[in-house]
C-alpha cells in the first residue's frame, strides 16, 4: 500500500484514506465564453499525461478532507513531495527525480 | 377514542455486546453530536461557547471532566460529543459566524475495551495505531473495513469508534471478527 503525507494532518498515512483528482495547476478560465471550442476543449479534457514527474491533485476524503497537490514520479509511482492547496510547484524536477 | 401509538426510537446496536478473551465490545450510551465547522480563526469565541479549548493540532482531541469531547478532524473542522449537554444549544450563544450540524442520530459509536483493544480495531484500520503514532487522546477520520469512522483512543487500552448509524452492523460485525483472534 502506498503512503502518503497529508500537508494538513502533517502525517504520513494509508493510501486508502486518500482519492486521486486528477492533474494539479489546472487554472480554469476566468471568462470561458470567450475562449474557442478548441480552448474550451484543451481546458476540459487535454491532460500532460505525462511520463516521470506529475503534479496531481489528491483529496485527503477519509481523513481531514482537504484537497492538496502532489508530486508523484509516474514511472516508479514514488511520492517526490505533498504540498497545500494553493502553494506553486515546487522545482523537484532536477534533483529528486534522478533517483 | 383510539389511542396514540408513540414509537420508541432503539439505539441501532442495543443490547449487542460481545466480550472476548481480552477485549470487550459495546455500544455506547446515545449522546449528543455535532459537527462543527468554522474558520479557525473563529475558535477562541466558540472555544468560550463549549467551555473547552477546540483542538487546533492535527489527530489530537480535548475533553472536560463532565465528559464532553472534541475531536479535530480537519483544519476547520470538528466533532463534538456530550453525552449531558447539548453542544449546539451552547454553539448558538457564539456570535462567531460557524456551521453547527446536529448528527446525534446520524452516527453511533461502539466502545472497544481491554488488552486487544488495539489490535481489534487495527484489524480493519489502516492507520498506525501504536501508542507511539496514535498516544491517548488522539482522534482521526479514518477507514475500517470499507467504511468511514472516526477512531478516538480515550485510554492506552480504550478506543471509541464512531461510525454511521446504517453502518453499525458492518462494523460491530468487523470489530467482533477481529476481537476473536485479537490476543493471537
Amino acid at each position: 500500500m502506498l503512503l502518503i503525507h497529508c500537508p494538513y494532518c502533517d502525517d504520513t498515512l494509508p493510501e486508502l484514506e486518500f482519492a486521486y483528482a486528477g492533474e494539479a495547476h489546472i487554472a480554469r478560465p476566468s471568462d470561458p465564453s470567450e475562449l474557442s471550442d478548441e480552448e474550451w476543449r484543451d481546458f476540459l479534457f487535454i491532460r500532460s499525461n505525462a511520463r516521470g514527474v506529475h503534479a496531481e491533485r489528491w483529496r485527503h476524503i477519509h481523513g481531514c478532507a482537504r484537497y492538496f497537490n502532489a508530486l508523484r514520479d509516474t514511472v516508479s509511482d514514488k511520492f517526490l513531495r505533498t504540498y497545500k492547496a494553493g502553494e506553486p510547484r515546487p522545482d523537484t524536477s532536477v534533483q529528486e527525480a534522478v533517483k | 377514542m383510539a389511542d396514540i401509538a408513540h414509537p420508541t426510537r432503539l439505539e441501532s446496536l442495543a443490547g449487542r455486546a460481545i466480550g472476548a478473551t481480552g477485549v470487550m465490545l459495546t455500544p455506547a450510551p446515545a449522546a449528543h453530536r455535532v459537527v462543527l465547522r468554522a474558520d479557525p480563526r473563529e475558535a477562541e469565541a466558540l472555544s468560550k461557547a463549549l467551555g473547552l479549548e477546540l483542538p487546533a493540532a492535527p489527530k489530537t482531541s480535548a475533553r472536560t471532566d463532565t465528559g464532553r469531547l472534541i475531536a479535530w478532524l480537519g483544519p476547520d473542522e470538528w466533532l463534538i460529543i456530550d453525552e449531558n449537554g447539548d453542544p449546539a444549544a451552547d454553539l448558538a450563544k457564539a456570535a462567531a459566524l460557524h456551521s453547527a450540524v446536529d448528527i446525534s442520530h446520524r452516527n453511533t459509536a461502539i466502545l472497544v475495551t481491554g488488552k486487544g483493544a488495539r489490535a481489534t480495531v487495527q484489524g480493519g484500520c489502516p492507520q498506525n495505531l501504536s501508542e507511539r503514532a496514535f498516544p491517548v487522546g488522539s482522534a482521526s477520520r479514518t477507514v475500517l473495513g470499507k467504511i468511514e469512522v472516526v477512531i478516538l483512543r480515550t485510554g492506552a487500552e480504550e478506543f471509541r469508534v464512531e461510525c454511521w448509524r446504517s453502518f453499525a452492523d458492518y462494523a460491530f460485525g468487523v470489530l467482533s471478527e477481529a476481537a476473536k483472534d485479537c490476543l493471537a
